[in-house]
């Protein structure tokens, strides 16, 4: 076939990732989110401290030095098992600063209400934040309120923003990423999303799967403390591992490897996603990170971050390599394959 | 897990592979029909573990990229209607029509929604008799059972608003085709385990006999797949040929009578163009005269729709197994799943797709 004789007709299926509107996928964690950021964000605001492409800015005020990120949260369902609205909004920006290596300490919450919303449930949430904050210890001291017409938001919108203070002199963050480091999960994968995803669709399974939202802040000053060579940290939340490291790893251009035997996911999040044809690496997340540390000190990391309930699964998945920059997973059969960046959303397979 | 695990055991799985290669004297191609199939080999690097004189060439069995573009127009132009609910199965939504996608079309205010079961849609039918509901049934003969199932709940329930968009496919006449095909390189075929489960096995070995050529109906997990290969391989070197069930626990020969009944009870066999192969006489299935009033395509007056599909994409070669994705001068370069120039790069279980996403760095090597 000659490709050069005859201009593709208006009939082909051509290129269409130039949408000209915002489609949910561009929400999905996956590479067409990243586009978004990069040609409408990054461009626009581009500055040193946003050209890190961190979870949060860490800024130098005078001597000291903070760490400063913001999140919007629009769950669906509101309610989940293992959480809701509220703790998510509280949990997922506590763990942005806790990726800074900082220790979160002040949150903002802005609320956009939807006409009609019960007040009891607006209570509900306001409850799980205060609960949250007290549990990672945070405190709440600013806000906003709206209210738009009825059809103009889905119940009620959170947005937070926080500050936490970095108390040591080191940079965390992928630019830090050295060749032989150990890379740590600390925990297993795909609670949150197979939670929200069973509770959405109705699906019925025979155990609840309930989501691992939990803060990150005390297991990562842990680690500080501990003195580990800590290089990089990173929240797993939309896109899952899997995008997380392939993230991290173009930010270091350094390659990573992983072991599929080694990434543990529970039975009933497996099992949903068999069943939704879902792959568990690519899974949302809100309670798990990746940490990247010096590999003479993985052993001690590991320790550490176990001594946490909510880091009692962490271990050793894999190392950082310079001899590619891509993401290799030896699969369970000893086979690599390499893992890239989801488009958009993971969409359920037709069977 | 139950069921899974001792069919992605490792050791298992080297052992099926050791015999396959002691098997193996001379080179033979292999295809799988099943999109399921092309990616538990990707996902797990079975090709890899398979002596080298073995070709597996993947087939058309994936609905999402067989789906014709003019259907896809047709699901667009019905979802855009302010009336329309348009339920479908998740990864049609991100295939490429002539000029857009659905997700587009939801972004610009279409109620597409994504169903797990098409009995969803004959709820989401019930609870909205104020408007038109229309599920897009694709598939093979996996899902026709399904969707012939709603159909006639919809008709129990006198449903006035719920309608069908059609473009089932059959597996047999498509490897019948292929066969067919002077081009046709494929010696042995791998039968995707889940139709075999609804259909029988009697068809194929009625291929398997005409063509003479070897056909194994074989399950999705690694060591389903080694068995089927295994099975193929034997027959291929011994010269013994017929159609065999290497997916006892899940097909038995006569199939599933009462599941074959509801889709004779809603379908017809039509000719069918499959995208990327052209149209391929008595290989799909539409809606019988008597549920002729649930077919969305003239109750929504979008029959008269056309469209071809894009010079660019080799899509039919790969599906006939003529050449690999990677051979593709687009792979990788202008065709992505980002932005995909054909349907074989938008289905997860398309070939294209798979090979980007366990293979991206094929081309280079």
């Amino acid at each position: 076939m000659d490709h050069t004789s005859k201009p593709p007709e208006m009939a082909c299926p051509l290129p269409i990732s130039d949408y000209p509107h915002v489609l949910m996928a561009h929400g999905g964690g996956g590479r067409l989110m990243h586009q978004l950021l990069s040609k409408v964000f990054y461009s626009a605001f581009a500055n040193p401290l946003l050209d890190n492409h961190h979870d949060g800015a860490a800024l130098q005020i005078g001597d000291g030095k903070i760490a400063f990120t913001t999140d919007g949260y629009v769950v669906q369902p509101m309610f989940f098992p293992g959480g809701d609205l509220g703790t998510l909004a509280v949990y997922g920006t506590v763990n942005d600063l806790a990726m800074c290596g900082a220790r979160p300490a002040w949150l903002s919450a802005g609320f956009i209400l939807e006409e009609g919303l019960p007040v009891e449930t607006l209570t509900r949430v306001v409850e799980s934040m205060r609960q949250a904050a007290q549990i990672a210890k945070v405190v709440i001291v600013t806000g906003d309120t709206k209210v738009v017409e009825r059809g103009k938001c889905d119940g009620v919108f959170v947005t937070t923003a926080g500050v936490g203070v970095i108390e040591h002199g080191r940079t965390i963050g992928p630019t830090m990423i050295q060749p032989g480091d150990a890379v740590i999960l600390s925990g297993d994968l795909g609670r949150h999303g197979m939670a929200i995803m069973a509770q959405r669709e109705g699906l019925e399974f025979d155990t609840t799967i309930e989501s691992d939202c939990a803060p990150l802040g005390e297991p990562v000053q842990a680690l500080l403390e501990a003195g580990v060579d800590v290089h990089c940290l990173r929240d797993l939340t939309r896109g899952g591992l899997c995008s997380a490291l392939v993230e991290l790893s173009g930010q270091a251009q350094l390659g990573v490897r992983i072991e599929e035997r080694k990434i543990p996911v529970d039975e009933n999040v497996a099992s949903a996603c068999e069943l939704l044809g879902l792959d568990p690496l690519y899974v949302a997340n809100e309670g798990r990170m990746v940490a990247i540390v010096a590999a003479e000190h993985a052993d001690r990391a590991v320790q550490t971050l176990q001594r946490f309930e909510v880091c009692a699964g962490s271990r050793i998945i894999g190392e950082i390599v310079k001899d590619h920059q891509d993401v290799i997973l030896n699969g369970v059969l000893g086979v690599d394959r390499v893992l890239d960046m989801l488009s958009g959303e993971q969409l359920p397979r037709i069977c | 897990m139950k069921y899974l695990d001792e069919y992605r055991d490792a050791e298992t799985a080297r052992r099926l592979a050791a015999e396959i290669k002691r098997s193996v004297t001379r080179p033979w191609q292999i295809m799988e029909i099943c999109g399921g199939q092309t990616h538990s080999i990707m996902r797990f690097g079975l090709d890899q573990l398979l002596p080298e004189s073995l070709t597996l060439i993947h087939g058309p069995g994936c609905p999402v990229c067989v789906t014709p573009i003019e259907i896809l127009d047709k699901a667009m132009a019905i979802a855009a209607r302010p009336e329309a609910i348009l339920c479908s199965f998740g990864d049609m939504l991100r295939v490429p029509g002539s000029k857009s996608d659905l997700l587009s079309v939801k972004a610009a205010g279409g109620d597409v929604r994504i169903v797990y079961s098409p009995l969803d849609a004959v709820r989401l039918a019930r609870e909205h008799p104020e408007r038109e509901v229309v599920f897009f049934a694709v598939g093979f003969e996996t899902t026709a059972p399904a969707n012939a199932m709603a159909a006639l709940q919809a008709e129990r329930e006198k449903l006035q608003n719920f309608s069908l968009l059609v473009s089932h496919v059959l597996v047999p006449p498509a490897i019948s085709a292929l066969l067919s095909s002077p081009d046709c390189r494929v010696q042995g075929f791998l039968a995707a385990g889940h139709v075999c489960a609804i259909m029988g096995m009697r068809e194929y070995e009625e291929l398997a006999s005409k063509f003479q050529v070897p056909i194994v109906a074989t399950g999705f997990e690694p060591v389903d797949i080694l068995r089927g290969v295994l099975d193929c391989v034997r027959q291929l070197e011994a010269g013994q040929i017929r159609a065999t069930n290497q997916y006892s626990r899940c097909v038995r020969a006569d199939g599933n009578a009462p599941a074959r009944r509801a889709m004779e009870d809603v379908f017809e066999v039509c000719d069918r163009t499959w995208r990327g192969l052209g149209e391929i006489p008595s290989s799909g299935l539409k809606l019988n005269a008597r549920f002729a009033g649930m077919d969305a395509e003239k109750r929504f007056a979008v029959d008269h729709l056309k469209a071809s599909e894009s010079e660019l994409c080799i899509s039919g070669e790969i599906l006939m197994g003529l050449r690999k994705p990677h051979e593709c001068p687009a792979f990788g370069v202008e065709c992505t799943p980002d932005k995909p120039l054909g349907a074989p790069m938008v289905s997860t279980e398309g070939a294209c797709a798979a090979y980007f996403r366990y293979r991206r760095n094929k081309r280079s090597a």
